[in-house]
């Protein structure tokens, strides 16, 4: 500690190593969050529902999805990024999952909230299975953190049918 | 600065840093704000640099007293030769 250069470069050092500690702490502090999100997604209408020429079926609907997920928050959260799928399964696939919506939460005030929209991304599937299909409606969320872990889950919301013949 | 003051600029450098980062981390958690956080524990790690790095007159309140020249060539320093004798020898 003799001199300057030698002073500033131990201080900064600290310094440095307790923020990455701090940093850590806060990280390990999400995990004492509970949250309790809840969520709904109605089919309003389904607009089209066609075989294309490459003999895959593609479905456009309009969808109601409201949802609170403001519990997911917490001070080390930067935003929440959420996207609902359709889930079914078909003779060929096991488990086939097609995003229709996503979007980004930037803060707790925006995380309660209803929207009426059409599919963002395109419903295909892989063959032409979707007659009469039943699946279901899985919203995902991925917790995306100041700092450290980031925590993704998902609410499965069953129950949905597709029409049995193309409109 | 001088020895005294410099384990002193150590030590109230580390406990300055540690007690702002705890107070910086607990006022953030429960104020819910990750910013807050960051601002008192910025704030804390200045006020530490404006402290302990300058050469403050507090930090040299210890002078070390060297030897005075002329003192010191009353005493010469011994010379160190090359040849050491291995040999033993037993006197009775």
């Amino acid at each position: 500690m003799h001199s300057f250069g030698y002073r500033a470069n131990a201080l900064l050092t600290f310094s440095f190593t307790i923020l990455a500690l701090m940093c850590a702490i806060a990280s390990l502090t999400d995990n004492f969050n509970s949250p309790s999100p809840t969520a709904n997604v109605q089919i309003l209408n389904v607009n089209r529902f066609q075989k294309k020429s490459t003999g895959d079926d593609e479905v456009a609907i309009t969808i109601d999805i409201s949802a609170d997920l403001q519990s997911l928050f917490t001070w080390n959260t930067k935003q929440v990024f959420v996207f609902l799928a359709a889930e079914y399964s078909t003779p060929k696939n096991s488990l086939n999952q097609v995003s229709l919506w996503d979007g980004i939460i930037p803060a707790k005030e925006d995380a309660k909230f209803s929207i009426k929209t059409k599919n963002k991304y395109r419903f295909i599937d892989q063959g032409s299975n979707l007659r009469g299909r039943d699946f279901n409606m899985t919203l995902h969320w991925h917790v995306m953190p100041k700092t450290g872990k980031m925590f993704a889950d998902k609410l499965v919301l069953p129950g949905f049918r597709l029409p049995e013949s193309y409109r | 600065m001088d020895w005294q003051g410099q384990k002193i600029a150590e030590q109230l450098m580390q406990i300055m840093l540690v007690v702002f980062a705890i107070g910086a981390f607990l006022t953030g958690y429960i104020m819910g704000s990750f910013q807050l956080m960051l601002f008192i524990y910025a704030g804390g790690v200045v006020l530490t640099t404006l402290i302990i790095i300058p050469n403050w007159p507090f930090f040299n309140r210890n002078h070390q007293k060297w030897l005075e020249p002329s003192e010191a060539e009353k005493y010469p320093k011994p010379q160190v030769t090359g040849l050491i004798s291995k040999k033993k020898t037993h006197k009775k």
